[in-house]
């Protein structure tokens, strides 16, 4: 549904402008959500505000079901929902004008009542319809943004950081959102929040300095990382220094971390090797020696560190 | 033009939401009535006419309508809602010429609600009322001329004092087009012609032209083609300035 080729972003001039997006090709299909990851400054939202035909590319192309952004412009924004980064809406309207106005722009005639309703609904705004937006809490102004960007049930969904400077609650309120939508439509998000990535993305992109730099799914990201597969355990009995020559003898075992002792409990986590996994092992192990088992758990890997270590190469 | 009626809409009721109009209207209409009764004697000078009103109405619209053109982009681009507007399916064109004609129907009615005046000068005496005409129509495509040189100026920038600055500043130098401190400044080193062309721009002659009854098709084109032309570089402006 949403298709880019060599999309191209340069501000300023060709010789000393700033290059904010570098070739981008990415293909979104229906019931993907896909999380667009990347440090401030790394040209997520530059490459939404093209795909949005807010901006136009310097070079490349991007086309929303098979309308292209530059050549049919109002067709692709009839087809998108976007909401922007902060969720800009007129504080002098209320959620109510402001929805209203937003259908009128869209010629939604007839169904305009029904569907504002009805998203009225889904967002929960039905207590603050006649105020002010201006005098709306935070969480209110990003529920009307969504409001708008969801009205005329778009097949294609944008959404710039649409949980940033939300409280716990209400980020679970607006995931569950987006999951309930997931699957008739294509989604692309952008997030600083990787718990968000792995709570409702299908696919995460990463991209640095305008280009991607990983594309996959939240768990293939995650298997990148150093501790994916490493196993932590807690015994009674054994003495560290044991316990860590002993977890690196098994052969899929790469090194050992974290090793610590107190009143009798003996701590570390195994790294695996690429590949491995090495619960078994280091289960058969501790039965073995016949140490006491406290704790055993296995790391699946950790987005973060994967995010900080392929951002910051080179 | 998709999409200029609901904005159009949205523009004209924004400025009844809050209190702008109000203060807007009320303003005008007691300075018209300052200038009118008290600066131009309308009374004292014993002619059935409304010569005192439209030679102050050029001066108050130099300062009122900048003030109501400031806001038109410069108050969108700081709230980020430009991003809201030009990602709706609305055309760049239909967003700039809804924003004017908002704003250009608002001061046509502030200048509509002086119409007390006109009755006025109808209770006393027999005023020639094409002349009177003539001169509304002229205050009205005056009123669109500033407004459309202020959209431009709104959507280059994102202060709204700086936006009011400019714009008063531009429309002085239309106003003042054909007299001495504009043409003094071209003099000595300009070509003649350049400032036969300049002096021809000037808001004031052409708005005495039109106030003489005169409604000439000429003076509907200079102010037709002018509000089109300022239109037009308004969007290449927010073209331009859309990626800061």
């Amino acid at each position: 549904m949403i298709e880019l080729n060599a999309l191209t972003k340069r501000f300023g001039s060709p010789s000393t402008g700033i290059l904010a997006v570098d070739g981008v090709t990415l293909k979104v299909a229906k019931g993907e959500v896909l999380g667009f990851l990347g440090p401030n400054g790394a040209g997520k939202s530059t490459t939404m505000k093209m795909v949005t035909g807010f901006l136009t590319p310097t070079s490349g192309t991007a086309s929303v079901c098979g309308h292209d952004v530059v050549k049919d412009p109002i067709a692709v924004k009839e087809r998108i929902g976007y909401l922007p980064e902060g969720a800009p809406a007129y504080p002098d309207m209320t959620p109510e004008s402001f929805l209203d106005f937003c259908a009128q722009v869209r010629k939604m005639g007839e169904r305009a009542r029904g569907r504002i309703d009805h998203v009225v609904e889904r967002v929960q705004l039905s207590g603050v319809l006649r105020q002010p937006i201006e005098t709306l809490s935070k969480g209110f102004k990003r529920r009307v943004g969504l409001a708008q960007a969801i009205l005329h049930d778009p097949d294609v969904l944008i959404l710039d950081e649409p949980t940033d400077g939300l409280d716990p609650n209400q980020k679970h309120e607006v995931r569950a959102l987006i999951r309930e939508m997931a699957g008739q439509k294509a989604i692309v998000l952008s997030t600083h929040i990787l718990e968000e990535v792995e709570a409702v993305c299908t696919r995460a992109v990463v991209i640095a300095r305008g280009r991607v730099i990983a594309d996959g799914t939240p768990s293939q990201l995650a298997a990148r990382s150093r501790v994916h597969n490493a196993v932590t355990i807690a015994v009674r009995g054994a003495e560290k220094d044991q316990l860590v020559s002993e977890l690196k003898r098994i052969t899929g075992v790469r090194d050992v971390d974290h090793a610590r002792q107190d009143n009798g409990l003996c701590r570390a986590t195994a790294i695996a090797k690429h590949g491995h996994t090495i619960a078994g092992e280091v289960g058969a192990l501790v039965k073995a020696r016949g140490w006491g088992l406290e704790e055993l758990r296995v790391e699946h890997g950790r987005l973060d560190e994967v995010f900080r270590e392929i951002t910051q190469a080179k | 033009m998709q999409g200029w009626y609901p904005i159009f809409k949205r523009e004209l009721a924004g400025y009844f939401v809050t209190p702008v109009a109000y203060i807007f209207i009320v303003i005008f209409l007691l300075l018209a009535g300052v200038f009118t009764f008290q600066l131009g004697g309308l009374f004292q000078r014993g002619q059935a006419d409304l010569r005192p009103f439209f030679d102050f109405l050029p001066w108050l619209y130099l300062f009122l309508i900048p003030a109501v053109s400031m806001r038109l982009w410069a108050e969108e681009r700081r709230g980020g809602t430009i991003e809201l507007l030009l990602t709706l399916p609305v055309s760049q064109w239909g967003a700039v010429l809804g924003k004017f004609l908002a704003a250009w129907a608002f001061t046509g009615l502030a200048l509509v609600l002086t119409f007390p005046v006109w009755i006025t000068v109808n209770f006393l005496g027999e005023p020639d009322n094409g002349v009177i005409v003539g001169s509304y129509v002229g205050g009205l495509l005056m009123a669109g001329g500033f407004l459309a040189i202020g959209s431009c100026v709104s959507a280059a920038t994102k202060s709204q004092v700086i936006a009011f600055v400019i714009s008063l500043m531009l429309c002085l130098g239309f106003l003042l087009a054909g007299f001495s401190p504009v043409l003094d400044f071209f003099k000595g080193w300009a070509p003649s012609w350049v400032i036969d062309a300049v002096s021809s721009f000037s808001f004031l002659s052409r708005f005495e032209g039109l106030g003489k009854g005169v409604v000439a098709l000429r003076d509907l084109v200079f102010f037709g083609s002018l509000i089109g032309v300022f239109l037009y570089a308004a969007g290449i402006v927010i073209e331009m300035k859309k990626a800061e």
